[in-house]
């Protein structure tokens, strides 16, 4: 790649995704959002604020930790992890819910809703409200409520009121369903901090700029610490917020190869999955254009994942970008694979990640013996996985 | 002159108001829908507005979420609904008939095909609620090229800017969603849609039909002396479910509710 990479053009579109795929009620809004956030984004006291947020409050810079033991275990490449799970509220979704939570006080809205799957971005927003003493409504399927309740009362106690979504397949698509109709009603004050790289622009611009902390420091550290830049990036890829984060700041690297990893649930063969890159095709859901898991009348149909995080139908615009120009590859890894990604980390390193993460684990496990050992992969630990405790647990047949 | 246009101007002449009842297409069933429109008209119905059901219909209401919902149950699809119109259209040569829904269906059957589908089902306008202009040019002009009107929508918040954008893009009629929510929400303030109508007309001579938080007789009536059309689904569809297990009756409860509609815009 000789151009430097320069995506969205204006109107958020990514080659053919993306765009602003909202009725006529959310444009205002949209507008008023991007207008806000283009400003704010080359305002240097707004960005020095955010920094020094991120410092202070989530912790910034998270580690990047070289898994020696495990590196040695697969006899490979050397795996680097970006300790995401480091992070305030244990997740990388704090650093896009502070950043917009600052625009959203910025822009003077009193009122913060958002969606939330597994509940990480759910908690990261309940954070960051409540840190601002801003009223803040969740949105999160009834099925997900029911297998992340140690995450609705997280919310609960930072003082969100959390709505169980009942309509649908009661996940992820649902509670953004959900929340866009609740912005629709209260455009006036409410601000909606969407949690990944989807939804109309700018949001997956947005969300990735803010993401985009993960991949700057990751890059840097490698440098520092290897003296070289990585070989490869491995990422776990629902909605792709964190992927895109850790990417999006090696774009123009062409020796480093980025490879999202999707959820293959029960096996891509069964269609009981949530891999839209890998087995999907182009359609508009949730405000842009992307691949989605749709059936021949283009009815959006039900994802399957263990982990709630990943469990949803569509994927950010940029990585469907990323998918047709080849500059990343998407695979994917089902859920037994995804275990096996989590009891090797917790084991060899002394690390529970989170399920989502898991899949990004598991990938690494399969590719870090096809490298040399004077290769490195960095891998995105997005989030811890306390969390996913009751899930693991159950699964495994243990009482808590 | 398009059927809509030619609609809209005989009802100008006669000093009348559009009746645009919505209906999900399928809802409850698939055979629910083609009698239903057939009585609709017979109940004073000018324009009938035929909703394509999705899975994730993101600016209604839980009334018409539950409607998609049914019908999808039932394997209703974009292409099932094209047939109904084209089957209404042997018997009915008059009325309009619009389809109103998500983009994503239209875009799984291909923009082209879509347009070739619908005019050979002869429908007369397509209301997809989540492509606004910025997004529709491909299929605004494999429409207009069919002589389909696009409809687009206008919102509380619209600026004149918008107004102007949707005059240019849309024909047939624009469609004001006269409170800011989803549809089937809260009651519309009369005095908000006088002051916004006034602010249309001063940007587009397009007929102008009202619609959402539309729910009696007497709403219909203030609302048809603002705009050109009165759009009612919810408070419709509301009698579907309200009858679970006797759609007959759910029909005629629907029959009624437009008859004193119709009485009470005509008054």
């Amino acid at each position: 790649m000789t151009e430097k990479y320069n995506m969205p053009d204006e109107r958020g579109h990514f080659g053919p995704y993306g765009g602003m795929f909202v009725a006529e009620t959310l444009i205002p809004p949209i507008q008023e959002l991007n207008a806000a956030y283009q400003r704010y984004l080359n305002d240097p006291e707004f960005m020095a604020e955010l920094d020094a947020d991120l410092k202070h409050y989530v912790g910034r810079p998270s580690p990047l930790y070289h898994a020696e033991r495990w590196s040695r275990e697969l006899g490979g490449a050397q795996i680097y992890l970006k300790r995401e799970d480091l992070n305030h509220t244990g997740a990388h979704k704090i650093n896009n819910t502070v950043g917009q939570a600052l625009l959203a006080k910025r822009m003077g809205k009193t009122r913060i809703i958002a969606e939330t799957g597994a509940g990480q971005h759910g908690v990261a927003t309940a954070t960051v409200a409540a840190r601002l003493g801003l009223e803040c409504v969740v949105y999160m399927g009834a099925v997900d409520v029911a297998r992340q309740s140690l995450n609705v009362y997280r919310m609960k106690l930072l003082g969100a009121k959390v709505v169980a979504v009942e309509s649908g397949s009661k996940t992820l698509k649902d509670a953004l369903n959900e929340a866009l109709r609740d912005w629709v009603t209260n455009v006036d004050n409410t601000f909606y901090i969407i949690g990944t790289v989807a939804g109309p622009h700018p949001y997956p611009a947005m969300v990735r700029d803010f993401q985009a902390i993960i991949g700057r420091e990751a890059r840097q550290q490698c440098l520092d610490q290897a003296g070289r830049l990585p070989d490869a990036l491995v990422a776990c890829v629902g909605g792709g917020s964190n992927a895109i984060g850790l990417f999006y700041p090696f774009i123009d690297d062409s020796s480093v190869k980025m490879i999202g990893v999707e959820a293959a649930g029960d096996g891509i063969e069964t269609g009981r999955h949530s891999a839209p890159l890998c087995a999907g095709r182009p359609g508009v859901l949730h405000g842009n254009r992307t691949y989605l898991m749709e059936d021949d009348d283009g009815e959006i149909i039900e994802t399957h994942s263990i982990s709630a995080g990943l469990d949803y139908p569509g994927v950010g615009p940029e990585h469907a970008w990323l998918k047709d120009t080849g500059r990343a590859e998407y695979v994917n890894i089902t859920d037994t694979e995804a275990l096996e990604g989590f009891h090797a980390l917790t084991r060899m390193e002394g690390i529970i990640p989170a399920l989502e993460s898991s899949h990004a684990m598991a990938y690494t496990m399969k590719l870090a013996p096809t490298m040399k050992k004077d290769e490195i992969i960095i891998v995105c630990l997005s989030g811890r996985g306390d969390k996913d405790m009751q899930t693991m647990a159950q699964r495994e047949g243990i009482e808590l | 002159m398009s059927r809509l246009a030619a609609t809209f101007e005989q009802l100008s002449k006669t000093g009348r108001k559009a009746l645009i009842p919505f209906v999900t297409a399928g809802d409850p069933r698939p055979d629910f829908t083609l009698p239903l429109m057939h009585a609709m008209v017979e109940a004073g119905a000018d324009v009938i507005e035929l909703g394509v059901p999705f899975s994730d219909p993101m600016a209604d209401g839980p009334v018409i979420q539950r409607a998609s919902e049914r019908a999808l149950e039932h394997k209703m699809s974009l292409r099932r609904t094209l047939a109904i119109a084209a089957e209404f259209r042997k018997t009915n040569q008059q009325t309009p008939v619009v389809l109103m829904g998500y983009v994503n269906p239209i875009e799984a059957m291909g923009y082209e095909d879509f347009a070739n589908a619908a005019q050979r089902a002869e429908i007369d306008g397509v209301l997809t609620v989540d492509l606004p202009p910025e997004e529709a040019e491909e299929c605004v002009a494999l429409l207009k090229a069919r002589d389909i009107d696009p409809i687009f929508l206008l919102a509380p918040n619209s600026t004149d800017e918008r107004i102007k954008k949707m005059d240019a893009a849309g024909s047939g009629y624009l469609y004001y969603v006269s409170l800011k929510g989803v549809t089937g929400a809260g009651h519309l303030d009369t005095a908000d849609v006088e002051t916004k109508l006034k602010q249309i007309r001063a940007n587009t001579r397009l007929p102008v039909a009202i619609g959402f938080g539309v729910k009696d007789a007497q709403t219909a009536k203030t609302v048809a002396g603002l705009g050109d059309g009165v759009v009612i689904g919810s408070a419709l569809i509301s009698k579907v479910e309200a009858n679970p297990d006797d759609p007959e009756r759910a029909k005629r409860e629907i029959i009624e509710l437009l008859v004193a509609m119709r009485q009470a815009m005509d008054s």
